[in-house]
């Protein structure tokens, strides 16, 4: 009971963390299984009746929020909640208590949003007041995240070691600060549009179209460009651990810092509600007109994975990586992101007709799966210093299924969308091809992630707790202290006189 | 093997409150601008119908029937201005360790706060109108009761600092001056919505 207790009120940021972190991977297995379901009842356009008519629109808009709030924002913020204090050589988060209640106030709007669609509420919900409590709810989980993102912002500017300068921050800690600010600076607007259309709703339901338009003023937040800026912080877990794992500095490091920051441009077209197409109608100047801020908002996050993934690769270059759990899974993430933030750059194009398909599904699916595996990567890497476990050999046979079951996934959805298919529904619709087998397998490749899933719980709750404390020969300073960190992380505080801190001070031939 | 770094003695987190205080700042700035913003959006988009004498075209946006009290809305103004002074007066005392004038500046703080929060309540009143009359009446009690909001956070935070103060905390000075960079943000968040809803309407 006091291990409960301990549990529900600790102000140890690896606590809040671990709870972030597991119940977004709870929601996965949901999520998965979701998929799953969409994808069976999509084999059959007219339906195989799997899922009522009425709660298809539930549970697509389960589904919707379940990827992108439920799964890849808090397993995010959770992983930055865990690892930047230590990362920077703070003994703990700045303000504790503040990312406990955003756990708690995210846990508890998540709950009530389920609670709205399983009683018919929600976007296009039939049942009123349900409709009501969907749209309060949702604002007070996004602020949840929020208020998880203030502690970690302000704990990579206020708590670094002496000597650490902002260059010199691990670069997970740089992407957890652009990338929690980049959410600060353009979530707020959907908990505004939440209140609007909360007021309307409950009271004139006049301005905004009532429960068949939630979606059309708040969807933008579970969409693109708003996803760009959750998975700043999986880019961030590969510049981590690629270095460590080819047992180098990062060659040109700048221009992964810059990189992931180019990745947070998103929040352009996430603060403004908007992800410009590109029309090639009129003449030059409307081209150009176009073309400027379609490369700004959809270009600009495209370049920036590529930095990041190129600078990473040079590392590579310098010294042949070791094959470890959290490199795999991370470079894994990263890639399946490449394709997403490409695709979203190809279905902004007028005249691909992509717009409304499910290819704009198989978008925000390679973002959320990518980023839950760069995730997972993440949990791996870190695992000694949460709870004293390496997570070896097994979690490096499960990448590779977790990669596979993404493209599965999510590539499906990409030849629907080119084929025609209609996002936003499971039934209902006519198109030419095969869209049965591809359709089933999407929702078989979300039911491969939910394995996955279960595999990295399994094998974190099976492993011996034992790490040493630096068991991948690690550069930050969350290595200099003993697996797992104690409650204050660090007896003493060091000197930082390097982006690489513990390679200072190692033999020589570690460097070599 | 735990890596040995060479150590240093503890250093005291810097200025997290004030830190942390822009930071949220910030993201309530969005709140309210993406609120303004949505406000206009609808406001531009609202259809344009013939004035009661015949001689303009206007945007039937604002009913005819509401008439704004501009009074109540410009004394919240003036006391945002007021209240940014008081809270900068507590600021300047508390750096002169001049508790006597940093409590006053607090209380007045206080007091001008709870002032605003009266004028929007009258506001309300003087208007008269139900929140399901209509989009405009939705809309303007849901930004504006979001500002209230805001402002009644503020107060807390002003109640917060004036108990700090008043229990003798010495190593208080950058909650008063993030106390002042708060009411900074309310006092621009203020102007903004005041010009959009109340002057443009």
């Amino acid at each position: 009971m006091p291990k409960i207790a301990d549990w529900l009120t600790t102000s140890d940021h690896k606590k809040i963390g671990r709870l972030f972190t597991g119940t977004a991977l709870l929601v996965a297995l949901w999520v998965g299984g979701v998929g799953l379901v969409a994808g069976l009842e999509r084999m059959s356009p007219s339906s195989w009746g799997i899922v009522d008519a009425d709660a298809a629109v539930q549970l697509l808009a389960s589904y919707r929020f379940d990827l992108v709030l439920g799964v890849l924002a808090p397993l995010f913020i959770g992983l930055a909640v865990v690892a930047v204090p230590i990362q920077v050589g703070s003994r703990a988060i700045a303000f504790p208590r503040l990312a406990q209640f955003g756990y708690w106030t995210w846990l508890f709007g998540s709950v009530l949003v389920g609670v709205s669609l399983v009683a018919n509420g929600g976007p296009g919900g039939g049942q009123t007041d349900m409709v009501d409590l969907y749209l309060m709810a949702m604002p007070l989980a996004v602020a949840g995240l929020l208020a998880a993102a203030v502690s970690v912002v302000t704990t990579v500017l206020t708590s670094r070691a002496p000597g650490m300068t902002l260059e010199r921050i691990p670069a997970f800690a740089w992407s957890a600060l652009v990338g929690a600010s980049a959410m600060l600076l353009s979530m707020p607007v959907v908990v505004g549009t939440s209140i609007y259309l909360y007021v309307d709703h409950t009271h004139a339901k006049q301005a905004f179209g009532g429960n068949k338009a939630v979606l059309d003023h708040i969807g933008f937040g579970l969409s693109q460009p708003q996803t760009f800026v959750l998975v700043v912080m999986a880019l961030g877990v590969l510049a981590e651990v690629a270095p460590v794992a080819s047992r180098v500095r990062q060659p040109m490091r700048p221009a992964v810092l810059a990189g992931l920051g180019l990745v947070s441009s998103g929040v352009l077209g996430a603060v403004t509600q908007s992800s410009h197409q590109l029309s090639w109608k009129g003449g030059v100047a409307d081209k150009i007109g176009s073309a400027i801020p379609w490369l700004i908002f959809n270009g600009l996050p495209l370049l920036g994975v590529l930095v990041v993934i190129g600078a990473v690769a040079l590392s590579f270059k310098e010294r042949v990586p070791r094959i470890t759990a959290p490199l795999v899974f991370s470079l894994s993430g990263a890639l399946m992101i490449l394709v997403g933030v490409a695709g979203n750059f190809v279905a902004t194009i007028e005249g691909a007709d992509l717009a409304g398909t499910v290819f704009e599904e198989g978008v925000v699916v390679y973002l959320v799966a990518g980023g839950l595996l760069a995730g997972i990567g993440g949990l791996v890497h870190w695992s000694p210093k949460l709870s004293g476990r390496l997570l070896g050999g097994r979690m490096t046979a499960l990448a590779p299924l977790g990669l596979l079951g993404t493209v599965a996934a999510a590539f499906p959805l990409y030849l629907l969308g080119l084929m025609g298919q209609p996002g936003g529904t499971l039934s209902g619709f006519t198109i030419d091809g095969p869209v049965g087998p591809l359709n089933l397998l999407a929702g078989a490749g979300m039911a491969v992630l939910v394995l996955v899933v279960l595999g990295t719980v399994a094998t974190m709750l099976r492993t011996a707790v034992g790490a040493s404390d630096d068991p991948w020969d690690a550069q930050t300073l969350e290595w200099s202290v003993p697996s797992p960190a104690p409650r204050d992380n660090f007896e003493s505080l060091a000197t930082v006189g390097s982006p690489e801190p513990l390679l200072d001070v190692k033999p020589q031939e570690v460097m070599a | 093997m735990t890596a040995a770094l060479p150590a240093v003695p503890s250093p005291a987190p810097r200025r997290q409150v004030l830190v942390a205080t822009v930071v949220a700042s910030s993201a309530l700035l969005v709140l309210m601008g993406g609120m303004l913003s949505l406000w206009l959006k609808f406001r531009a988009a609202a259809p344009v119908r013939e004035s009661s004498d015949g001689l303009y075209m206007i945007k039937d946006w604002l009913p005819k029937s509401i008439k704004i009290p501009e009074v109540a809305a410009n004394t919240m103004l003036s006391g945002f201005a007021f209240v940014v002074l008081m809270a900068q007066w507590a600021v300047y005392a508390g750096k002169r360790r001049d508790s006597t004038h940093r409590s006053l500046a607090l209380i007045t703080t206080f007091l001008v706060g709870l002032a605003i929060v009266n004028a929007q309540v009258a506001v309300w009143l003087k208007m008269d109108v139900g929140l399901a009359d209509g989009a405009y009446q939705s809309m303007f009690y849901a930004v504006t009761g979001t500002m209230l909001a805001l402002i009644l956070s503020g107060i807390a935070f002003t109640v917060v600092a004036f108990f700090r103060s008043a229990g003798g905390r010495a190593d208080d000075q950058q909650v008063l001056t993030a106390h002042a960079m708060y009411w900074y943000f309310l006092t621009a968040a203020f102007t903004a919505m005041w010009f959009v809803v109340y002057v443009q309407k």
